[in-house]
């Protein structure tokens, strides 16, 4: 691949046996992942199973039922107040949806971390925000501008604007190419292969969109009913030798997963 | 006798349980208030929001209900004979009971709505998960302000509305009624006591306590989807106004009842 880890070294993330329920909905039934510093992990699977919810069990939004989640060797999972806060600040997340605060206008929303989180002075954390939003393709015009004001594509963008704009160590980007024409695709691929290699930052990601997951992704990580079922390098996942595997990349309905509408 | 005993033992243990997460919230919520990190340019925007914006509606309230309770008490009191006591009657209600009530009502209806309609949305599009991502606690950054605000500006606005209110009763009595505009303002000064309208103020203070932990409250217990925020709203607005009308009591019990 073009894209090599340089410190791929000691586990950054350590999910163990993640289980969550949602009522009596298992979504996660024994997720075992490891990320390790400096790596970059995709993780795939069909839609609603539990990809989402994953990151948001590690992020601490979502209490998960069972398991371990630990983050440089400290266990997460029951962490609360001042200790959680200080275990976040090594992240940075792009929500799937953006997420973007409406009653902000975009330089804020992308500095929103740097001034709130690190207290840095406004217009510090302005010019950091400008060169962050440069990153992705906007403008300074797009800074005064208000989230609503945006198509869905520029709301993604700002939105990983904000997720880079501390620096953070590791990085969630959730569907980061979903919606974005194919330029523009590339254009946020290069700027993650960026963010690992040139920041040292450590990402695990979502993505149903194959091109983008080749790209990005040193290893790859497919979960299927509540599992990580099979994990491996981004090269070998065309002869995984895993029929779900083999079936989810080439993107084909017959084959041994079974979308919800199949069932009666 | 099970199928009826049921339900009822049923929303009996769901009402427990709904009292119990609300007064966790109202702790936590106050906690949050004196805990640093504070945001004085979010509570200012909030007080702005209560206080400035809703002055047209407190207002068109309070001069319409002098208005009419000086109408009412004069056709009432003619048969008596004492139409004297108009200016008693008009300062004490607006003071002691309409003013904080209606305001508190309106406020409910405005501000409750949306409050429980903004931070509900900022539920369901993940945007309260976002703040606790940027290492910001959404109690301190959302609820704390509307909290603050809530009760330092109601107060504000029935003092408004208490001298709104009785001058509306006063052009009635002028201008329709005949009475003599210094013996209607010597009267009205004479009659009213300090703890007329301190307790007026100690209902208004508790009132935008209640507006803002229902609207905060609701919306941050939002359910997902367009129906959930809607359904945050309307709870928020329905509680809050209950609640008002339970507390006025309370507190006039705590005044007044000797
Ligand atoms: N807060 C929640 N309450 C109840 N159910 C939830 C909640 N969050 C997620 N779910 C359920 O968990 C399942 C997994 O959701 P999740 O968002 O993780 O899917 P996903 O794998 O990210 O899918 P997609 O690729 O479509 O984003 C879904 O069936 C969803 O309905
Ligand atoms: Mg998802």
């Amino acid at each position: 691949m073009n894209f090599e880890a340089k410190t791929r070294g000691w586990p950054k993330i350590e999910i163990r046996n993640l289980h969550k329920s949602f009522g009596p909905k298992k979504v996660l039934d024994g997720v075992d992942l490891d990320v390790a510093a400096g790596e970059s992990v995709v993780v795939i699977g069909g839609s609603g199973t539990g990809k989402s919810v994953m990151l948001k069990c590690i992020l601490g939004l979502l209490q998960p039922d069972r398991g371990s989640i630990k983050v440089d060797g400290e266990e997460v999972v029951g962490m609360n107040g001042s200790e959680r806060r200080r275990v976040m600040r090594k992240f940075g997340m792009l929500f799937q949806g953006a997420a973007l605060f409406d009653s902000l206008p975009v330089w804020m929303n992308v500095a929103f971390g740097l001034i709130e989180g690190r207290h840095m002075p406004r217009d510090e954390a302005k010019a950091i925000a400008l060169g962050k939003l440069a990153a992705v393709g906007l403008g300074a015009e797009v800074a005064e501008l208000y989230p609503v004001e945006l198509s869905g594509g520029m709301q993604k963008r700002v939105a990983l604007a904000r997720a880079i704009a501390t620096e953070p160590e590791i990085i969630f980007f959730d569907e980061p190419t979903t919606g974005l024409d194919p330029i523009m695709s590339d254009v946020i691929n290069e700027l993650i292969i960026k963010c690992v290699q040139d920041l040292g930052a450590t990402a695990l990601s979502i993505s149903h969109d194959m091109a983008s997951v080749r790209r990005i992704a040193h290893r790859v990580a497919m979960i299927y009913n509540g599992r990580i079922i099979w994990t491996g390098a981004v090269d070998a996942i065309d002869h995984s030798g895993n029929p779900y595997v083999d079936q989810f990349i080439h993107g084909r309905a017959e084959g041994p997963i079974q979308m919800a509408a199949a069932y009666p | 006798m099970e199928t009826v005993l049921q339900p009822i033992g049923r929303a009996f243990v769901s009402g427990l349980e709904t009292t119990g997460r609300l007064s966790i919230f109202a702790i936590m919520a106050v906690t949050y208030c004196v805990r640093p990190p504070y945001y004085p340019r979010l509570i200012l925007r909030q007080m702005i929001e209560i206080g400035f914006y809703s002055l047209p509606v407190v207002g068109l309230t309070a001069i319409f209900t002098g208005m009419v309770l000086a109408l009412q008490s004069f056709t009432g009191f003619a048969r008596f004979s004492a139409e004297s006591a108009i200016p008693n009657v008009v300062v004490i209600s607006i003071t002691r009971e309409l003013g904080p009530v209606l305001a508190g009502l309106m406020v409910a209806g405005r501000i409750g709505a949306a409050m429980a309609a903004e931070i509900g949305t900022m539920r369901v599009t993940e945007q309260i998960d976002a703040l606790t991502t940027l290492s910001t606690n959404p109690m301190n950054y959302l609820v704390a302000p509307r909290l603050i605000a809530g009760l330092a500006m109601l107060p504000l606005l029935v003092l408004v509305a208490d001298i709104i209110g009785v001058f509306g009763g006063y052009l009635v009595s002028i201008y329709k009624l005949g009475f003599n505009p210094e013996a209607y303002l010597r009267n009205t000064m004479d009659f009213v006591e300090p703890l007329d309208v301190i307790s007026g103020l100690v209902k208004a203070a508790a009132f935008g306590f209640i507006i803002a932990l229902m609207g905060c409250y609701h919306g941050y217990n939002s359910k997902v989807g367009a129906q959930g925020v809607g359904q945050a709203t309307t709870n928020a607005v329905v509680s809050a106004s209950i609640l008002i009308l339970v507390f006025n009591y309370g507190i006039t019990e705590l005044f007044f009842a000797r």
